[in-house]
């Protein structure tokens, strides 16, 4: 039997839209102009408003990057796991596009020097955009490679200027049922949280995402703010970011709370240990062949090189 | 005028045996027109796992629709409905086997041991096997008084099939815990039937 899949749509396909996009935000501006013009100011404000799928201006390749080819747009937009929508992977796509994500703001608290609400402006804003690949690993065995873009998580972390206090960063998505129907029931204990280690959060590796093969990232994907740690299972990149907390005690997950046995707070990808009720050693690559076999998963997803040196010494069966 | 059992034997039969490939030809529909998610296999070995279930459940229903319809009817339709349950579980243990694990017998192995949702549900469809062989009117002649205790064995599959499902989920449970409601509904209603008639 063949069946054909759409995840050989080009990357060339997905730029049309972007140039379609461009044109838009180009009649904006064109709207704008004279608005500006009047005195109002209301030009910076329509250039503000980013709306996901619109084209993200300057960026340029990021480090790290895998050679593998990415997931097609359709793989990455319409199969997610995002619980606040609901919890089967075809929700979010169709539930998610009602969220408000302008005005956004995040919080950041805990033992830092500079607190505080800022605006998502105020929080991207010295942030230059770069592109980075990377494989994304589900704890459900499955697998994607994803062209994110978004900057550094230790360069935000940074401005904060953390104390010596600070052992962890906690992080929360946004709690609201209306617009979020999946947390009006209590599949997990909202609002979701997760958290690193500082050393963890630090890497070079660990990212915030707000785009997405270019353009802004798309609700079900966690707009407008997410984290991506590559050698974590999917479910510790926390999206729709709205509080960053810094701790000196190590932050406990909603899913170390729904399963203790089951989710630890490292969860890094690691095929030597299984999860309690499936195996870990392999993984299927979405968009892969009907027919071909599951790929070996490959140790903290391949980026061993980057970050073993995390957990020298650490028993990884019991730090799971 | 035809009678009752002309239209079972050629009206019904052939219409309920055409109803249940539905699920089977809608998968293949949505399979062809790129209908299935990005990870087709997943939808594939969920999709046939749903219909087992259900199935079994329907064929768990049907005694107790004839007794409270009065219609035996819907005895006769019993065996083709549970070889149905059969058919789909062989579909979902194919897709597990072959487009999921790829013959890899050492990690099939690890995973029906190791598992507990796979234990259950690898049990489950070993003990239907038997069930399906002795569907036959001739088996069940040679089997006499032994058929209908070989046959109960369906509650205990039942429960495996359940379970399987609940013990998979990662944490909205509510469709397993539905499949699991009425199959207690389908089970107390038996027990509720044994007791009254053995007060009398």
């Amino acid at each position: 039997m063949l069946i054909k899949k759409p995840t050989d749509i080009h990357p060339s396909e997905i730029t049309d839209k972007g140039i379609y996009l461009q044109r838009r935000r180009i009649i904006k501006v064109a709207v704008g102009l004279p608005l500006a013009a009047l005195g109002s100011g209301l030009l910076n404000e329509v250039l503000a408003v980013k709306s996901p799928g619109e084209k993200l201006p300057n960026v340029k390749k990021g480090p790290f990057s895998t050679e593998e080819k990415p997931n097609a747009y359709s793989d990455i937009t319409t199969y997610n796991n995002f619980y606040e929508f609901g919890t089967d992977k075809k929700s979010p796509a169709k539930k998610a596009g009602q969220m408000k994500t302008d005005p956004w703001t995040v919080t950041v608290e805990g033992e830092c020097a500079k607190p505080g609400k800022f605006p998502l402006e105020d929080i991207l804003k010295p942030h230059p955009l770069e592109e980075r690949v990377y494989r994304f690993r589900c704890v459900e065995a499955w697998s994607m490679v994803v062209p994110w873009v978004g900057f550094p998580l230790a360069d935000l972390i940074k401005r904060f200027e953390p104390t010596s206090k600070a052992k962890y960063v906690q992080f929360q998505t946004l709690f609201d049922p209306e617009q979020m129907p999946g947390q009006r029931r209590a599949v997990l204990e909202w609002p979701y949280v997760e958290g690193l280690r500082m050393d963890e959060a630090m890497n070079p590796l660990t990212l915030m995402v707000v785009g997405l093969y270019g353009e802004v990232l798309p609700n079900q994907n966690g707009a407008p703010l997410r984290l991506i740690v590559p050698w974590k299972y999917g479910f510790k990149s926390i999206k729709s970011i709205v509080s960053i907390k810094f701790t000196e005690n190590q932050p406990i997950s909603s899913w170390m709370k729904a399963g203790p046995s089951e989710y630890g707070f490292y969860s890094n990808v690691n095929p030597e240990v299984d999860h309690p009720r499936w195996s870990q050693k392999k993984e299927r690559r979405l968009g892969d062949s009907f027919f071909a076999k599951k790929r070996k998963t490959r140790m903290f997803n391949g980026y061993a090189e980057q970050v073993a040196h995390l957990y020298k010494g650490m028993d990884l069966k019991k730090y799971f | 005028m035809p009678d009752r059992n002309w239209i079972m034997q050629w009206i019904i039969k052939p219409l309920v045996f055409v109803v249940c490939l539905i699920p089977l030809i809608w998968l293949i529909y949505d399979g062809f027109a790129d209908k299935l998610s990005p990870n087709p296999i997943e939808d594939i070995t969920h999709r046939t796992g749903d219909w087992t279930l259900r199935f079994l459940l329907i064929t768990l229903a049907l005694t107790p629709l004839r007794y409270i319809s009065g219609r035996t009817e819907f005895i006769k339709l019993r065996r083709m409905v549970g070889l149905y349950t059969f058919f789909y579980v062989c579909l979902h243990f194919t897709t597990y086997l072959w487009l999921d694990q790829g013959f890899d017998l050492d990690e099939i192995i690890v995973d029906v041991v190791k598992r507990p949702y796979v234990t259950v549900g690898f049990t489950g469809f070993i003990l239907l096997i038997p069930l399906a062989m002795t569907s036959t009117n001739a088996m069940m002649k040679r089997l006499g008084r032994n058929w209908k205790k070989l046959h109960q064995l369906v509650y205990v599959i039942g429960a495996f099939g359940v379970l399987h499902y609940l013990w998979l989920v990662k944490a909205d449970v509510r469709e397993p815990i539905i499949y699991a409601v009425i199959l207690l509904i389908l089970l107390g209603y038996r027990e509720w039937i044994r007791r009254r008639t053995s007060n009398i």
